[in-house]
C-alpha cells in the first residue's frame, strides 16, 4: 500500500517500489515546510503497522489459493505525529470551540493545489505485470477467473445491448465500457450482506452477485418478468435479494441514502457496510458534500466509490471541479480516502477490501476514488465524438483496456488461455442473444401494475381509475396493444 | 362528540403497547387539557417506546430539546442514537432519513419549519414518495417528515409559506394537517405506524394552545385513521372546510354566523392527501353551499382541489358558487398590520359565508 509516514524511515525503505517514491518523499518534506502552512495538510498519511506478510508478496505461492487481509491501520499513531511538528519555533496549540489550532506568526495560505500529487495506488502495470514490491490482497485462482469472466461478460453485455438499442429493440442503454474493473473488482471485494447504492454505471456489481443475463434483458425490455414491473427506463436495475437498491436517474441522491443505511447497519451492529457509487460529476452535487460530512460525524460504515472517468456527459473534469481529484475532498471532510487506478482490477480489489475492513471494524466512512476513462458515450442519447477526439477514445479503448490488462495477469499465472477466452466469449454472446429474444417476445406487465405500489395499499381513487380503464379497454379492444395483458 | 375511531394499524403487532383501556364515561367530565406540544411530545415518546425502530432526527431535536420543544425529554430518555442532532443540511438529513427507511428503520425527520424543507424537497419527492412505485414495491419508505408549516407571527416571507398544496399534489405521499391535540396525537401515531412516507404539517401558533382530551385520546394505542375528515361543528346552511389553524378561525366564524341565523358546518380536513372527498361532498349535498379556507397561496391551493371535487361530484347540489378564502397572493410581509391583512381572518370567513347565503355584505375588508 502506498501509505507512508514521513517520520518512519524504516517503513519507507521497505516500501520503496519505484525510484521515484523516495525522491518524492524528500520533495514533499521540503515543499511542505516552505509553501504549505501545515505539514499535516500535505502529508498526513496513515502509517502502516508492521505487516510482515505484505513485505514480499512474491514469496507467497499463487497456487495456495487463499486470501490474506491487511492488518487494520492503527489510527492512533497519526495523532502522535500531529503533536510533534517541526513548524517554526512556536508549537503552541490552542483549543478553540471550532477546533484545535497550532499558532504561527507566519502568514501562510493553504495552497489551492497541493504540492505533492495524490498518490494513485496501482499494482499491475499497463501490461498486466505485477509491479515489484507492491502491496495487495492476494486473490485466489477461482476468484480471479470469476472476476475476469464477469468483466468479459460485462463487455459483451454492453456491446450487445448497445446494438439492440441502435436497432430500436430497446429504448435506451448506458454502457460501462472502460470501467469493468471498477465494477467487478469492487463487487468481488464486498460481501453479499453489504448494501449497494448505485448510480447507473455499475451493473457489474449486480452481475457479480448473480443477476442473470435474462434478468438484465427483462429489465431492459420492461416485460412481465422485470422486477421493476416495467416502470423504469432500461439499465435501472434493482434487486432486494442481492442487496442492490434500484437505480434512480437522479445524480448523487443515493449518497446520503447510503449513509443512512450505513448508520442503520451500525445501530443494528451488523457485520456489513453500505457502498455507494457515483461519478466525478456527481461530486459536484450538494448531496455528496453533505453526505460525506454527515458520514464522518455519525461515524457510519460506508464506502464511497467515485468513478472519476474524466467526463460528465460533455463536461470534462476541468470544468467540473478545481480540486485535485476527489480523494482530497474526502480528507477535507475528515474521511479517510485513497486514489486508485480504476483500470487495475487487483488494485481496486485490494483497496475496497481494505476499505471494507476499516469501515466495519472502525465505524468510519472511506472514500475510494477510482481514476479511469469513460470509453463509451454517456448513453445511447449521446455522441461523445462531438466533444472529445475520436482517437483519444480509441486509445483508451485499446491501449488501456482494464479487461485485457487483467487477462494478461491471469494468463501469466497460467489460469487462462486463448481457448478458454474464445469459449467464454462465444458462450456469453449466444446466451445473451437468446436472453434478448426471450425477453423481447415476453408479455409486458399487466395493466393493474400501473396502479400498485403508489402506496402500501391501493387507495380508492386508483381502484376507481383502474375500473374506468378496464371499461375503456373493453369498449375499444382494437385500440389496445396486443402484447400488454389486461 | 369526538367521533374518534380506534384503529389497529394494518395488522402490525406492537408487543409493548398496553392493551386498550375501555373508556369510563363517568370520568369524561373531568376532561384533561393538553397543549398540542404536549400531544406531539407524548405521541413521539409512546411510539419510540413501543417500536425500537422509530427514531427522531433533525436540527436541535436533541440537546436543545427541540427548536419548539416538541422533543423535550426524549434525548435523556432514548439517547443520542435515537434522537439525532444533525448538521444544517436539510437536503442530506432528509436523504439519510430515506436511506435508513430503505433499510427498515422508521425515521421521524423534523424540519425546523417546512420552509426549510424546500432544500430537501428532492429527497421527499423523488427519493421518498416515488421509490415504492419506481422500485415496484422493493423499496418502501416508512418515513415521517414533520415540522411547523404556514405562517407564525411576524416571521416574514421566508418563514411563512404553507406547503400543503405542494406536497398534496404528489402521488406516493400522505399529507396530514392536525388541528387539535387529539388530532396531533392520533395522527402522528398513525403517521409513524404508516408504511408510506407522510408529510406531517403542524402549526407553530397552535403548539401552545390547550385542547380538552378524553382518556381515550390519552391511551397509548390511540390512533386516528388517515384520510378521514372530522365534522367539528354540525350545521345546515353552509359548509366551511378548513385545516390546521384555520379550523379555529372557522369555528369562531361559525359562532358569529349563528347570531345572524346562519348555521355553519365546519369540517376539519385533517388529511389533505388523501382528501376526504366523500365527507366534503356529503356535507355539501346537505348544505348546498361551500367555503374553503386555507392559509396558503390561492392559486393551485387546497381549496382549488376541493372546489373541483365538489363541482365534479355534487354540481347539481350547489346553490351558490364555491368560494375560496386563502392567503393573499403575495410573499408574506413582516409588518404586523400588513401580515394581518395577508392571512385570512375570522371576518373574512364570516363575510364569505354570508355571500354564499346571498346576504348583502361589504365587498372588501376595512383597512
Amino acid at each position: 500500500m502506498a501509505f507512508f509516514s514521513k517520520n518512519s524511515r524504516t517503513i519507507i525503505n521497505n516500501l520503496k517500489s519505484k525510484a521515484g517514491l523516495s525522491r518524492l518523499m524528500k520533495q514533499s518534506r521540503n515543499c511542505c515546510s516552505m509553501s504549505c502552512l501545515n505539514n499535516t495538510n500535505c502529508c498526513r498519511f496513515i502509517p502502516l503497522t508492521t505487516i510482515p506478510q505484505l513485505r514480499n508478496p512474491d514469496s507467497y505461492s499463487h497456487k495456495k489459493g487463499f486470501l490474506f487481509c491487511f492488518q487494520r491501520f492503527q489510527s492512533t499513531t497519526s495523532e502522535q505525529q500531529f503533536a510533534s511538528l517541526p513548524n517554526g519555533e512556536h508549537n503552541q496549540e490552542l483549543d478553540f470551540p471550532g477546533g484545535k489550532v497550532v499558532l504561527s506568526p507566519e502568514m501562510q495560505f493553504l495552497s489551492e493545489s497541493p504540492c505533492v500529487y495524490n498518490h494513485c495506488y496501482r499494482v499491475l502495470d499497463d501490461n498486466g505485470q505485477l509491479i515489484s514490491n507492491s502491496n495487495f490482497v492476494q486473490v485466489s485462482e477461482e476468484i480471479a477467473v470469476k472476476m475476469y469472466s464477469n468483466m468479459a461478460t460485462l463487455q459483451i453485455l454492453d456491446t450487445i445491448f448497445y446494438e439492440a438499442q441502435r436497432q430500436g429493440r430497446i429504448s435506451f442503454y448506458v454502457t460501462t465500457i472502460g470501467e469493468e474493473a471498477i465494477n467487478i473488482a469492487s463487487a468481488a471485494a464486498l460481501k453479499s450482506d453489504d448494501i449497494v447504492f448505485p448510480q447507473y454505471r455499475e451493473p457489474g456489481v449486480l452481475l457479480w452477485r448473480g443477476f442473470t443475463l435474462q434478468e438484465f434483458a427483462n429489465q431492459c425490455f420492461g416485460n412481465k418478468a422485470d422486477y421493476g414491473k416495467g416502470r423504469q427506463m432500461p439499465v435501472h436495475y434493482g434487486s432486494n435479494k442481492l442487496n442492490y437498491f434500484t437505480v434512480a436517474s437522479t445524480i448523487a441522491t443515493q449518497i446520503p441514502h447510503a449513509v443512512g443505511a450505513a448508520y442503520s447497519l451500525k445501530m443494528d451492529k451488523k457485520d456489513a457496510c453500505a457502498v455507494t457509487y457515483f461519478g466525478d460529476g456527481g461530486t459536484s452535487e450538494g448531496d455528496f458534500h453533505a453526505a460525506l460530512n454527515f458520514a464522518a460525524v455519525t461515524e457510519s460504515p460506508v464506502i464511497f466509490i467515485c468513478r472519476n472517468n474524466g467526463w460528465a456527459i460533455s463536461t470534462p473534469t476541468s470544468d467540473q471541479f478545481r480540486s485535485e481529484g476527489i480523494a482530497v475532498r474526502g480528507q477535507a471532510y475528515g474521511v479517510r480516502s485513497i486514489r486508485v487506478d480504476g483500470n487495475d482490477a487487483l488494485a481496486m480489489y485490494s483497496a475496497v477490501h481494505a476499505a471494507r475492513e476499516m469501515a466495519i471494524n472502525e465505524h468510519r466512512p472511506i472514500l475510494v476514488e477510482a481514476v479511469t476513462y469513460r470509453v463509451g458515450h454517456h448513453s445511447t442519447s449521446d455522441d461523445s465524438t462531438k466533444y472529445r477526439p475520436a482517437d483519444e477514445i480509441e486509445w483508451w479503448k485499446m491501449a488501456r483496456d482494464p479487461v485485457t490488462r487483467f487477462r494478461k495477469w491471469i494468463e501469466a499465472n497460467g489460469w487462462w488461455g486463448s481457448e478458454t477466452e474464445s469459449q467464454l466469449r462465444s458462450s456469453i454472446r449466444n446466451q445473451l442473444l437468446q436472453a434478448i429474444q426471450i425477453a423481447e417476445r415476453a408479455e409486458k406487465p399487466p395493466v393493474n401494475d400501473l396502479f400498485t405500489d403508489v402506496y402500501d395499499n391501493i387507495p380508492s381513487n386508483l381502484h376507481e381509475q383502474e375500473k374506468w380503464l378496464r371499461g375503456t379497454i373493453n369498449r375499444h379492444p382494437k385500440d389496445y396493444p396486443a402484447d400488454v395483458p389486461v | 362528540m369526538l367521533g374518534v375511531v380506534r384503529q389497529k394499524m394494518l395488522g402490525q403487532s406492537f408487543p409493548k403497547i398496553r392493551p386498550a383501556v375501555s373508556v369510563l364515561r363517568s370520568y369524561s367530565s373531568a376532561a384533561k387539557q393538553m397543549t398540542v406540544r404536549e400531544a406531539l411530545n407524548s405521541a413521539l415518546d409512546e411510539e419510540m417506546s413501543a417500536d425500537p425502530k422509530v427514531f427522531l432526527m433533525g436540527e436541535e431535536v436533541g440537546e436543545y430539546q427541540g427548536a419548539y420543544k416538541i422533543s423535550k425529554g426524549l434525548l435523556e430518555k432514548y439517547g443520542p442514537e435515537r434522537v439525532r442532532d444533525t448538521p444544517i443540511t436539510e437536503a442530506v438529513f432528509a436523504g439519510i432519513g430515506v436511506g435508513t427507511a430503505y433499510y427498515g428503520l422508521k425515521p421521524v425527520v423534523e424540519f425546523m419549519t417546512f420552509n426549510f424543507s424546500m432544500q430537501a424537497i428532492d429527497h421527499i419527492i423523488n427519493s421518498a414518495a416515488k421509490s415504492n412505485y419506481m422500485s415496484a414495491g422493493q423499496m418502501s419508505v416508512p418515513i415521517v417528515f414533520r415540522g411547523p408549516n404556514g405562517a407564525a407571527a411576524g416571521v416574514g416571507a421566508q418563514h411563512s409559506q404553507c406547503y400543503a398544496a405542494w406536497y398534496a399534489s404528489c402521488p406516493g405521499l400522505k399529507v396530514l394537517t392536525p388541528y387539535s391535540s387529539e388530532d396531533a396525537r392520533g395522527m402522528l401515531k398513525a403517521a409513524i405506524r404508516d408504511p408510506d412516507p407522510v408529510v406531517f404539517l403542524e402549526n407553530e401558533l397552535l403548539y401552545g394552545e390547550p385542547f380538552p382530551v378524553s382518556d381515550e385520546v390519552l391511551d397509548s394505542s390511540f390512533c386516528l385513521p388517515i384520510g378521514k375528515a372530522k365534522i367539528e361543528r354540525v350545521g345546515r346552511d353552509v359548509t366551511i372546510t378548513a385545516f390546521s389553524k384555520m379550523v379555529g378561525h372557522a369555528l369562531k366564524a361559525a359562532e358569529i354566523l349563528e347570531k345572524d341565523g346562519i348555521d355553519a358546518e365546519v369540517i376539519n380536513l385533517r388529511s389533505i392527501r388523501p382528501l376526504d372527498r366523500s365527507a366534503i361532498n356529503a356535507s355539501v349535498r346537505k348544505t348546498n353551499r361551500l367555503i374553503t379556507v386555507e392559509e396558503g397561496f390561492p392559486q393551485h391551493g387546497v381549496g382549488a382541489e376541493i372546489c373541483a371535487s365538489v363541482v365534479e361530484e355534487s354540481f347539481a347540489y350547489l346553490d351558490a358558487p364555491v368560494e375560496r378564502i386563502a392567503g393573499a397572493d403575495i410573499p408574506m410581509p413582516y409588518a404586523a398590520n400588513l401580515e394581518r391583512m395577508a392571512v385570512p381572518q375570522v371576518e373574512d370567513i364570516v363575510r364569505a359565508a354570508k355571500r354564499a347565503c346571498y346576504r348583502s355584505v361589504p365587498l372588501a375588508a376595512a383597512a
